[in-house]
């Protein structure tokens, strides 16, 4: 079995700065990471190699430096890393960002025909959710968004079994391989690799395919002449007016701590206490 | 069976990524081993690079490291609780390149850093503990880390694991780190737009200032306050000998310290309107001299903040970490070299090489000093008081003759110290810096 998993190297949104004058986001010295949703992706295709052998393969599309994001997928326990880098790939949106991906893993398909592409249900720092079925349009494959379980695999019948969350309830969808799940966050767990498998990935040599290497055949289908998305307003969100007060407590203990810290919060806000008796006793 | 390696750098901060670039750079095989996410991820400093250390190890270093700016003028304050007496000196041979000195944000930095060691061939791991030294009798052979099948040997281990030293204190190879011997800091990043700060410091493009700063700031305890210009942020920070702050009456917390130093009337409005990006404590090995411990033994060496070296008078620590970690290396480079293994007799250039280098002279040369300001708590309080006293006394015009004015100076020094107390204060600092 041969599984792709496409992930995206993300900046660490937890620190990102917004501009004060421009609005736009700081992104110097803001680590790099590999999209957390990707990494549910990720352990979930791992688990399916622990159970029915085969292969993962790790994509990825984004400047040279997401070489260590798959680097790490790599430490996890992933075969083979490809990282699609080409300037002419810089300024895509998601449907250039389809595009290229799906011509990567036909390229990929021809080395060793795929089974089942992965992608995380989003990234962070778009938040569309529209490349992995973009992929899968592309593709012509059958799209299990939103997966929280891979109840069954039958790799016989060529079928597989999912749990996919809904609105309201878990619909069960059983389909045909070769087929994309987008995986759900908190699904699973990352396994924490061993020594032996973080050295293996330092040394790693990650193979870089340019779009030629790619298999792109029509180069306005992708980077920014392939985007038709445009940014019409960027604008940052509204400080909160009240400032941040610092109070010094010397109690020994958190518990004291806290009841300290909520006494004198009370104390500021003579109301806040009755309100709150009040909302809870309704 | 695990894998070995010529050498194990444990910790990617200057020291071990000076270190292990140097030994890679000469063929050895290297792993290098980071706790941190990233390296730079836990790294705290100041910081101000200064130049010469770095460019023994990566000549063409300014070509593509993340400076932020150099320093042409350099301040210092002695500070009162409502004014300060102050020197600056600000020179335009520091304009002329190279640059002797920069600011550098320090997650940026060594990220650079590790991105040269990775180039020159070390292997680097990051989100990995080292738990212990691998010990064959008394010769360490190789590392634990925190992972699965975590066991790695080296011919050589280099313990750059930072100030706690933890790994060289559970060998036993030196005790438990003294409250005495450590300075705890704090500091904040504040973000401010590239043109304010210009317009506030006085300076253009990638010129910077530093401001020193000693006084009231730190309550009576021993330490110092410091402002580093970035590209469009300041470092703003103040430390304290971590058992001076338990021993404090007022038992004032760090933190506290920094607030109340960031409202003082002349630091305010440099930094008004600055968006906090980061706060950050760490402790720096003030020590000194008297502290550095046994610095080498049988397969392995101990580089950096790990061994105490820090020149806490001239607030210099990166470079002093920098050329430890390259002159270890190059005791493991000629040892392996010399074909005659790895036990203490072939690693012992490594401290001949750090006694010939500023590094041990420096430090020998200020060997009194922290005692020094230790245990006299009035170059804190009282002296900083008289200064800046003495200098509205002096430049506040009143009808007041000059002449009555240089008495009434002398007086309230004579008031606040004995003679043979200003004498015996003006001899220790003497002795210590001589």
């Amino acid at each position: 079995m041969h599984i792709v998993v496409c992930i995206k190297q993300v900046p660490d949104s937890a620190q990102i700065r917004v501009h004060p004058v421009t609005n736009t986001i700081m992104r110097q010295g803001v680590p790099a990471i590999v999209n957390p949703y990707d990494l549910f992706a990720l352990e979930e295709a791992l688990r399916l190699k622990d159970k029915f052998g085969g292969k993962v393969t790790m994509l990825c599309m984004g400047p040279p430096q997401a070489e260590d994001a798959l680097k790490k997928c790599i430490s996890f326990g992933a075969d083979d890393a490809v990282l699609v880098t080409d300037r002419s790939f810089a300024g895509a949106d998601t449907l250039a960002t389809s595009y290229a991906l799906a011509a990567a893993i036909r390229q990929i398909g021809k080395e060793q025909k795929v089974d089942i592409v992965f992608t995380g249900k989003q990234t962070i720092d778009g938040d569309t959710a529209q490349v992995g079925p973009g992929i899968a349009k592309r593709l012509g494959l059958q799209l299990l968004t939103y997966v929280s379980r891979i109840a069954d695999l039958d790799l016989e019948k060529d079928t597989i079994t999912v749990e996919r969350r809904a609105e309201g309830g878990v619909q069960v969808l059983q389909t045909a391989v070769p087929c994309l799940i987008t995986m759900l966050e908190g699904t699973n767990e990352m396994r924490f690799a061993p020594l032996e498998n973080m050295i293996h990935a330092a040394r790693y040599p990650v193979r870089k395919w340019n779009k030629e290497a790619a298999g792109i055949e029509d180069v306005t289908k992708i980077g920014l002449k392939g985007s038709p998305t445009v940014v019409s307003k960027v604008f940052g969100p509204t400080p909160r007016a009240e400032k941040a007060l610092m109070q010094s407590v010397e109690d020994a203990t958190p518990r004291d701590v806290s009841l300290n810290v909520i006494q004198k919060i009370f104390t500021q806000h003579p109301t806040l206490e009755r309100d709150i008796l009040a909302k809870a006793s309704v | 069976m695990s894998e070995k390696f010529d050498v194990i750098v444990v910790g990617a901060g200057p020291s071990g990524n000076a270190a292990a670039y140097t030994a890679a750079k000469a063929g050895l095989s290297v792993l290098q081993i980071e706790r941190g996410e990233y390296p730079g991820s836990k790294n705290v400093q100041g910081a101000i690079l200064y130049a010469n250390a770095l460019e023994q190890i990566i000549p063409d270093f300014r070509d593509d490291a993340p400076l932020e700016r150099h320093i042409i003028e350099q301040r210092m304050w002695v500070l009162d609780d409502e004014s300060f007496v102050g020197t600056h000196f600000r020179s335009d041979d520091y304009n002329k390149p190279p640059y002797n000195r920069y600011t550098i944000i320090r997650a940026q930095f060594d990220k650079w850093f590790s991105s040269k060691v990775k180039e020159a061939g070390a292997l680097v791991i990051c989100e990995t503990t080292v738990e212990c030294l691998l010990m064959d009798g008394d010769q360490v052979v190789g590392v634990r880390c925190d992972r699965q099948g975590g066991e790695v040997f080296a011919d050589v281990v280099i313990l750059a694991d930072g100030v706690n030293s933890t790994l060289a204190r559970k060998a036993g190879f030196h005790g438990e780190i003294q409250a005495g011997n450590v300075a705890l800091a704090v500091k904040e990043i504040l973000f401010m737009p590239q043109e304010t700060i210009e317009a506030r410091f006085n300076v253009k493009d990638e010129e910077g200032v530093v401001i020193e700063m000693f006084g009231k700031i730190t309550d009576g305890l021993m330490g110092t306050g410091f402002l580093y210009t970035n590209r469009d942020s300041i470092t703003l920070g103040v430390g304290c000998m971590l058992s001076d702050f338990k021993q404090n009456p007022n038992r004032t917390s760090p933190y506290a310290m920094l607030e109340k130093m960031k409202a003082h009337p002349s630091i305010a409005p440099m930094i008004a309107g600055g968006e906090m990006k980061e706060y950050c404590a760490h402790l720096i090995p003030e020590g000194g001299f008297h502290a550095v411990p046994k610095v080498f033994g049988n397969g392995w060496m101990i580089v950096g903040d790990s061994g105490g070296f820090v020149n806490a008078v001239h607030r210099e620590g990166s470079n002093l970490a920098m050329t430890t970690g390259r002159l270890a290396a190059e005791t493991a480079i000629a040892a392996k070299a010399a074909g005659k293994g790895f036990a203490a007799k072939q690693l012992a250039g490594y401290k001949s090489a750090l006694d010939e280098s500023f590094v041990m002279k420096d430090l020998h040369k200020y060997r009194d000093m922290p005692s020094v300001f230790h245990d006299n708590s009035q170059f804190f309080t009282t002296y900083p008081e008289l200064v800046n006293r003495a200098a509205r006394t002096m430049l506040t015009v009143d009808g007041i003759d000059k002449k009555t004015k240089e008495k009434e100076i002398f007086s309230s020094f004579r008031k606040s110290r004995s003679l043979a107390g200003l004498a015996g204060d003006a001899f220790k600092l003497w002795r210590a810096f001589r």
